[in-house]
């Protein structure tokens, strides 16, 4: 047997156990997007500028995207860049812009809990961590099949399998929806009786604008 | 060996889409609008009827200083046009033009939530560059984009969607290949509804508010020179082809028409594409810029409840069909 054949035989074998040692080039770009996602995130609360911090908060979630990707969910992958960098990103920059951000760092960009927010982070992300590794143990995606991940095959879990949930959480959004607006309805009212004759604060006014 | 060819040759031929036709959108507002108002546009550069206006703007703007405001964010500021642009050349590449497999850059499978989430990027651009400007009248514009964008995001959505559940599938070419005529009157206010608030979300007038010259003299843009200045100005011709082109694949049939199906349908696309880049320009002439408050209760109270309305007709319709 020459080299060439023996090396061969190994790596099919190890493609046919998915040894962790021989990594395919999906999983090597995998684990590349994750370590970047990951910087990135840092950077993201421990930035000091606040428009520095969303818009790395754009390379964190468009990198998830990427990883949905690399495992066969393009649906999920293009929904979290609609979702998440087209309007959640927009809402956040909006706000930040509203309120007069500034170029350069801000003093009271740090918070004083950080170790209790670390904490909490941490604990989080091992619960999910273990929660994932424990369901998905040994579950390998077949990337020559049909895509495991696309929108028929999402779209058709959802509403079969999925059902419940998918109304639960869709209450609840609507739940949220209302309080919102009767929360900036209750700010209104509390605004529009002022006194004639007493001039309004428009420090005041504005911030209150801004919280609707 | 043949494969990366083919990708090759794909790549470069939207590539040179992406560079030549918003050269030639550009070319035709000047015209169009100069005729629609008695002049006659640009005469001399290139010779006959000035057809070389644009490639000497081109010049012009290369050989501009690039300026960087003292105050402002320069990483940011300088990394904004690029970002407002490449999200157009990423959509170009999903387009389908024709009923043949290699008549589109590349097959995406749920081909309108890329189109719609890559397109929402492309305003980061836009807002990147009004905060980082330290300018007050960029940050307007930049506030003004993020609400309008706020505003006009959903209803395109709704009305994507609509045009999705007809055909019942999310692919470009699958809509296309599923269209008939008759689609034409039953996704009528969803086709209407698309276009109008993608004219606003490229802030094309009259939903100008972002750019109000006569207000805040160019809104996001205003502490921009030379070749990123002119990267803003191809975006958004680009965004008047992306657009175009979108609105003809999923409402228009895209290449259906005479002899579409045996090898004249990428006539078709062009035509459609071209006609409404034509209405695109005509708005511009036509419309008086809209206020802001009217711009959101355009969104709020009329585009959304359409798209709505249309996508219960489109689910009536699919159910007594089916």
């Amino acid at each position: 047997m020459t080299p060439a054949s023996a090396a061969l035989t190994t790596a099919t074998a190890a493609a046919g156990t998915h040894g962790f040692l021989s990594p395919t080039g999906v999983e090597i770009a995998f684990l590349l997007v994750g370590i970047a996602t990951f910087g990135a995130a840092l950077v993201t609360v421990t930035t000091k500028q606040l428009v520095h911090a969303a818009l790395w908060l754009v390379a964190t979630l468009g990198g998830l995207a990427v990883e949905y990707l690399l495992l066969t969910a393009e649906f999920i992958a293009w929904v979290q860049v609609l979702i998440y960098v087209g309007s959640v990103v927009v809402l956040l920059l909006f706000g930040l812009m509203l309120t007069k951000a500034p170029i350069g760092p801000s003093p009271d960009a740090d918070s004083g809990n950080r170790w209790a927010a670390l904490t909490v982070a941490v604990a989080a992300a091992g619960a999910l961590v273990w929660v994932v590794v424990d369901a998905f143990r040994t579950t390998w995606i077949d990337l020559s099949g049909p895509a495991s991940g696309s929108t028929k095959v999402t779209g058709a879990s959802l509403f079969r399998y999925w059902v419940l949930p998918f109304e639960a959480l869709s209450v609840l959004l609507l739940t949220a929806l209302v309080g919102a607006i009767v929360l900036s309805r209750k700010a209104k009212a509390d605004t529009t009786p002022t006194p004639a004759g007493t001039p309004t604060v428009p420090g005041s006014r504005r911030e209150k604008e801004g919280a609707r | 060996m043949n494969g990366a060819l083919d990708v090759a040759l794909r790549l470069l031929a939207v590539f040179v889409v992406f560079l030549t036709f918003p050269l030639i959108v550009g070319q035709t507002e000047h015209k169009v609008m100069a005729h629609m108002q008695g002049r006659l546009g640009p005469m001399y550069a290139g010779g006959f009827h000035g057809w070389a206006q644009l490639i000497a703007d081109g010049v012009k703007f290369a050989q501009k200083e690039d300026v960087v405001p003292t105050g402002a964010d320069r990483r940011i500021f300088q990394l904004a046009p690029a970002v407002a642009l490449l999200p157009y050349l990423l959509v170009l590449l999903v387009i389908p033009i024709g009923p043949s497999e290699g008549a589109v850059g590349q097959a995406v499978d749920a081909g309108i939530f890329f189109v719609l989430a890559v397109m929402g990027v492309g305003v980061l651009g836009s807002l990147m560059a009004g905060w980082a400007s330290a300018n007050k009248f960029s940050l307007l514009g930049g506030l003004r984009t993020a609400a309008q964008l706020l505003a006009y995001e959903l209803p395109m959505l709704l009305a994507a969607a609509s045009v999705a559940m007809a055909a019942g599938t999310v692919s470009l070419p699958g809509i296309t290949a599923a269209f008939e005529w008759w689609w034409l009157p039953w996704q009528i206010i969803g086709a209407l509804v698309f276009f109008v608030a993608g004219l606003a979300e490229l802030q094309r007038p009259p939903f100008d508010m972002p750019v109000a010259d006569s207000e805040i003299i160019f809104g996001a843009y205003t502490e921009y020179t030379g070749l990123r200045f002119a990267l803003f100005l191809l975006a958004e011709y680009a965004g008047i082809i992306v657009l175009c082109g979108l609105t003809t694949v999923l409402f228009l049939g895209g290449w259906h028409g005479p002899w579409g199906a045996v090898g004249l349908g990428w006539l078709w696309t062009l035509v459609k594409t071209a006609l409404l880049a034509f209405v695109v320009i005509w708005l511009r002439v036509t419309y008086p810029r809209l206020r802001e408050d009217q711009l959101q209760k355009l969104s709020w109270t009329v585009l959304v409840p359409l798209a709505l309305v249309q996508i219960a007709l489109t689910g009536i319709v699919k159910v007594m069909i089916s």
